[in-house]
């Protein structure tokens, strides 16, 4: 059943965006940063999170779950340390995001020569 | 020629692409990458022995690496082009932008190419997505008690 419903979920999503792109002038880049403002958003009201709950990975592989794992950062920072601490946790549960996608892009920049 | 003949001269030649076709792609892909996902967490799951949200971070680090390499082979823009945002919305569309940033800049040096441009596509999703965390953070916290 999560299968199902990550397929549901994740579908939409990318529906969303192209239901967006192709209808406005909005680049992916617009998209991609709208998506993520969107995921912070959703869980100033908790929304998200039950997302993340009924449909598992099929919520956390769409770029919206960037923002919602920024927030939770922030919030569980803020838990410890009060409002200063939204700034000490935020990268903290993205940080095996970022740091991996900067690492393995480095490294591939290296080796790899673009073919176009 | 005038700007709006030109405009309409444009619209005219300009290949429609269906709107409808495209929406139902991006599901479909979209989708199939959202179980991907389900189906390595729940590998992460078993294989390591830790709990659903542990798990999450590996799954996302496995796309990224799988989306990177396939960049780097030239083989994810053909892919994207065909699929557009059911590759583009999932975390593989992160991870494309930014090898591709750090590879079309590679020959402008190490410094003023990768270092200055690396983040040349990724930066307005970490700006934006930072801002907001913190804006909309502060509110939940604030008012709604973290």
């Amino acid at each position: 059943m999560i299968y199902f419903n990550s397929f549901l979920i994740c579908g939409l999503i990318c529906m969303i965006g192209q239901l967006i792109l192709d209808n406005t002038k909005l680049t992916p880049g617009h998209i991609t940063a709208l998506f993520v403002v969107i995921g912070a958003a959703l869980d100033t009201f908790n929304i998200y999170d039950k997302i993340v709950l009924w449909a598992g990975g099929g919520a956390m592989v769409p770029i919206t779950s960037f923002g919602h794992l920024l927030i939770h950062g922030a919030l569980a920072g803020a838990k410890e340390f009060g409002v200063s601490g939204l700034l000490l946790g935020m990268f903290n549960l993205t940080a095996s995001g970022i740091t991996s996608a900067i690492i393995i892009a480095f490294f591939l920049s290296l080796i790899f020569k673009p073919r176009s | 020629m005038q700007k709006e003949k030109y405009k309409k001269l444009v619209d005219k030649n300009t290949p429609k692409e269906n709107v409808g076709i495209n929406a139902l792609k991006a599901f479909l892909i979209g989708g199939v990458m959202g179980i991907i996902g389900q189906v390595l967490i729940d590998l992460y799951t078993n294989l390591f022995d830790i709990s659903t949200k542990d798990a999450a971070p590996f799954m996302i680090i496995t796309l990224i690496l799988i989306a990177s390499i396939l960049t780097a082979f030239g083989v994810f823009d053909k892919i994207v082009s065909w699929a557009n945002c059911g590759l583009i919305v999932p975390i593989t569309g992160f991870a494309h932008a930014m090898t591709s940033a750090a590879m079309e800049y590679r020959k402008e040096g190490l410094i003023l190419g990768i270092g200055a441009n690396i983040f040349k596509l990724t930066g307005s999703v970490i700006l934006y997505g930072v801002v907001s965390a913190y804006v909309f953070g502060l509110i939940r916290f604030l008012f709604f008690g973290g």
